[in-house]
């Protein structure tokens, strides 16, 4: 490890993940992305620029939606972090995985992740969003194949479904 | 609409077979991947675009005994990737061509410890001086590739264009530009590659083309074509910009992996991705048009060149369908079209939807408002006037054979657009407002297919087959990547068996267990591909029942009972199909004459676009997307298609510009290269007109490349119908339109010169 400080040391980091309290030693300033990708192996975060432009790495860490690229993972200590490996209910998937099937909204799928974790966030805080409001709460993750109306379709779909508010 | 066939999965929008594992997050991606023991590589680069190596120095602040360090001299084979020539290098050896060209390689077990090493390593040079635009190639100041710069030309003739230039009315006259632009997929390159002395290469990885990968390690490792392994994982995106490059990246992990007898990773990320593999080539193309008083094309010169960057790559492949493609969907009594690709000093340029035709028909469709400008009629009626039409022959003296009725698909484009009404009253409401609004039309053909004689050179290969359960696998190397070709796939194996759509599985392209059905390019693959899917589906039911085991007709449960039998008996069941050339196919690869594509798609694109004269920014209010496909396989996926081709398409037009510095891309990031968000999608309207394909399967057209056609010169069109004012290169940015707004060259008058009166 010659290229790190030698004052870099390893912190044990307590979190929850998908409902499930873990603990993890990492660097403080490792990124969430990694931890979660390489130390507990929930490959469906994706890497698409490392930079927070794509959104692929989007998570829900206490209800908040972030780029994981960017969380240090110190910064996630205590937090109750929901991945893409969460949603799905044994064979029971989310609404909106079931309608972003239904409306072609995954095509290459390396955003979709990201995509339903913002879509997810979206319906949290505006269970009936309009139009422009799921334009404006996808706003931060890019898909290059849909174009993304199919996407627009699949969120104002499972928002249908879920009338009334809960 | 033809309907002949009593389709009941073909044409229905069955669950695509993938599509679980990708909303879950189980799709395994190559940087999900990981072997153990396994390192990672990086990648060392040139800094300029032209020299001599002279030197190579290593920082002693590294521990390189920690490293494994590769440099062409490791090569054991011939160091190239192979595929078209083998001029391009797989590591640069005494000489650099571009910036971003790989020299040293490094693999290291920390992948945090690489970025460090990568910027130990110096590389002295000796700088040449570099070309960094066409026209510095065709002036020959310096040659940097074969004796002129010149990848390769062509030349098509059609009928005495010399004496065209007196009978004609008009002369129009005009010069049309397109940029690079980035595939930007959102998955960056990745491969993993383990060597063994016994096995050979095996590379996993995210690609399009496993046998050109496979071809191109043969060639590096001077290995038989055995000992070589390409399985392709599931797949980010692609768009072209995984046709070629795997290769490279393939090559590059796998010689580390032979150096240190471990498994080897190289994920590139955005940075590298974006500035060192390939982009859309640039292009110039001029036009010089004959036209008749009543507006009637009589012939023209069309002059089309192709920025190749530094190696011949792919060049004279995507020159050669831009050059096809150039006369646009119209009749030309005679035309001369000449072409070519140059050599600059920028990193190779390369595939990219659409390839080459984007940019030929962006300024054919240019060129046709301003054809109408000049004639004195509007949009609509000069390609009314000039539509090919069925018995008529294109500009390589193709036999135009199906009824296609191209004014009827503009004019349902436009009723479904309201193009009339609201040309009319933008103009009205322009005059009054600082919101300039417009609508733009684009009427173009995609030829599906690779060109001429090159399915036949391709020679594809695909196989069926059943296990005793009675689930049949679809055995190709055709790749998915979000379009679709699982699911297109599986549905046309499912219908030609009559059986149930969730039997019916694809394998996972592997060059050990699949047979070379080509490259997945092209818009081949549900035409090309699936009809050889069904011939082979065919086959293995005339074996099920020639061996006495299925009747003619039957029910699911019977088919999978005869599998039963029949495989108990026989071992194993399974039946492949070879592509056959349709009859009556002739093409001439010297004269560049005859049936250029098995099919083409026809297409009238309508964009309506605002131009705020506050900000200059322009933006796509409204877009319809009509189209003739053949047939519609699956309509939910085709429409995919159609839509994320419009919006890569207004990427080309309005957003995408990549920034040259002496040859390297200044802006390889998602911050600074600026993509369509979801804020900057207009409502589409996709309209889909069924004529057929008599060598497609159940009639369909490749369509993939098709919507990436004509996006852009239907945005430019309405652009200039919005300002007034000719705008001739993409991509249009806000300060593009600002400066052409505020030149005093414009201003003056209110319509630049747009054509010769004789």
């Amino acid at each position: 490890m010659s290229f790190l400080p030698p004052s870099a040391t390893t912190q044990e980091i307590w979190l929850t993940i998908n409902g499930v309290a873990k603990t993890v030693h990492a660097y403080p300033m490792e990124r969430l992305l990694d931890v979660l990708r390489e130390k507990f192996e929930l490959t469906g975060t994706k890497e698409g620029c490392g930079e927070g432009e794509c959104g692929s790495c989007s998570i829900l860490m206490d209800g908040a939606l972030v780029n994981s690229c960017l969380i240090p993972v110190l910064q996630a200590r205590d937090a109750n972090i929901i991945t893409i490996e969460g949603l799905a209910h044994l064979d029971r998937l989310h609404s909106l995985q079931k309608t972003f099937l239904e409306c072609g909204a995954a095509q290459c799928g390396i955003c979709t992740p990201g995509m339903i974790l913002a879509a997810v966030h979206l319906l949290d805080k505006t269970p009936q969003p309009s139009l422009d409001q799921i334009r404006e709460g996808l706003s931060g993750n890019l898909c290059r194949c849909t174009g993304y109306l199919q996407i627009f379709e699949a969120v104002a779909k499972a928002a249908a479904a879920s009338e009334p508010a809960r | 609409m033809t309907d002949r066939l009593e389709s009941t999965i073909v044409g229905t929008s069955v669950p695509r077979k993938e599509g679980r594992d990708k909303v879950t997050g189980a799709a395994r991606y190559i940087d999900d991947m990981r072997l153990p023991g396994m390192l990672h590589g990086a990648t060392v680069r040139s800094k300029i675009a032209r020299g001599k190596i002279k030197k190579i120095t290593f920082s002693p602040q590294i521990p390189w005994d920690e490293y494994v360090i590769v440099t062409a001299k490791d090569i054991p084979g011939k160091n190239c990737i192979a595929l078209i020539l083998d001029d391009q290098p797989c590591l640069a050896d005494g000489v650099i061509n571009h910036s971003e060209e790989p020299i040293v390689l490094l693999a290291h077990p920390d992948k945090h410890a690489l970025a460090k090493a990568v910027d130990a390593i110096s590389i002295e040079c000796e700088p040449l001086p570099a070309i960094h635009s066409m026209e510095e190639s065709e002036k020959k100041t310096h040659v940097i590739w074969g004796e002129d710069n010149v990848f390769k030309r062509f030349l098509m003739e059609k009928g005495d264009l010399d004496a065209v230039w007196a009978k004609a009315e008009f002369i129009v006259e005009a010069e049309y530009t397109t940029g690079a632009q980035e595939q930007l997929y959102i998955e960056n390159n990745g491969i993993i590659a383990v060597f063994d002395s016994e096995a050979g290469v095996t590379v996993w990885g995210s690609l399009q083309c496993p046998f050109y990968v496979h071809k191109a390690l043969v060639k590096l490792f001077a290995l038989p074509e055995e000992k070589i392994r390409v399985v392709q994982m599931e797949t980010g995106g692609a768009f072209g910009g995984k046709e070629e490059y795997p290769s490279m990246i393939a090559g590059h992990a796998a010689l580390l992996a032979m150096k240190s007898r471990r498994p080897v990773k190289i994920i590139y990320d955005r940075l590298e991705d974006m500035a060192a593999t390939t982009k859309r080539h640039p292009s110039r193309t001029r036009h010089k048009t004959a036209v008749s008083k009543d507006g009637k094309i009589l012939g023209g010169e069309i002059d089309f060149t192709i920025d190749g960057g530094a190696y011949a790559t792919l060049s004279s492949v995507v020159l050669s369908r831009g050059t096809i493609h150039a006369g646009g969907p119209y009749f030309w009594p005679t035309v001369r079209i000449q072409s070519k690709a140059v050599a600059t000093n920028t990193p190779p340029h390369g595939a990219f939807r659409g390839f080459g035709a984007p940019q030929s028909l962006f300024a054919m469709e240019r060129h046709m408002d301003r054809v109408a400008k000049v004639v004195g009629v509007t949009p609509e009626e000069i390609r009314r006037r000039n539509f090919l039409h069925s018995g008529q022959t294109t500009t390589t003296e193709q036999l135009i054979r199906e009824p296609v009725d191209l004014s009827s698909l503009m004019d349902k484009s436009l009723v479904q657009a309201n193009y009339i009404e609201k040309k009319k009253s933008f103009a009205l409401q322009n005059k009054s407002s600082s919101i300039k609004r417009g609508v733009g039309i684009a009427t173009f053909l995609h030829g599906a297919g690779f060109t001429g004689s090159g399915e036949r050179f391709l020679n594809s290969l695909v196989g069926v087959e059943a296990t005793a359960a009675g689930t049949v696998r679809i055995l190709v190397s055709s790749t998915e990547f979000g379009q679709g070709t699982n699911t297109v796939l599986c549905q046309i194996a499912a219908e030609t068996l009559a059986i149930p759509y969730e039997t019916v599985e694809i394998a996972q392209p592997d060059t050990t267990a699949v047979p070379n059905s080509g490259p997945t390019v092209a818009s081949r693959t549900a035409m090309v591909i699936g009809d050889l899917v069904r011939s082979a589906s065919i086959g293995l039911k005339q074996t099920l029942q020639m061996g006495g085991v299925l009747k003619e007709t039957y029910t699911p449960a019977e088919f999978v009972a005869a599998c039963h039998r029949y495989v108990e008996s026989n071992g194993a069941l399974r039946s492949m199909a070879r592509y056959n050339a349709p009859e009556g196919i002739f093409w001439d690869d010297v004269k560049y004459k005859g049936e250029a594509y098995a099919a083409y798609a026809w297409a009238a694109y309508v964009a309506e676009v605002s131009v705020d004269l506050t900000t200059y920014s322009a933006k796509v209010e409204n877009f319809v997307a009509l189209q003739e496909i053949g047939k519609v396989l699956h309509p939910l996926l085709a429409k995919g298609q159609i839509i994320g081709g419009v919006a890569q398409g207004i990427g080309f037009a309005l957003y995408e510009k990549v920034l040259w510095h002496n040859g390297r891309m200044q802006n390889g990031q998602m911050t600074n290269y600026i993509m369509p968000a979801s804020c900057d999608l207009p409502p589409i309207q996709v309209i889909f007109e069924e004529l057929g394909n008599p060598n497609g399967a159940y009639g369909a057209k490749g369509i993939g490349e098709l919507p990436m056609d004509g996006p852009a010169p239907a945005i430019i069109n309405a652009i200039v119908d919005a300002l007034g004012v000719e705008f001739d290169a993409i991509p249009l940015l806000p300060e593009d339109i600002l400066q052409a707004m505020t030149s005093p060259a414009t201003s003056k008058s209110d319509q630049a010169p747009v054509g010769v009166f004789r």
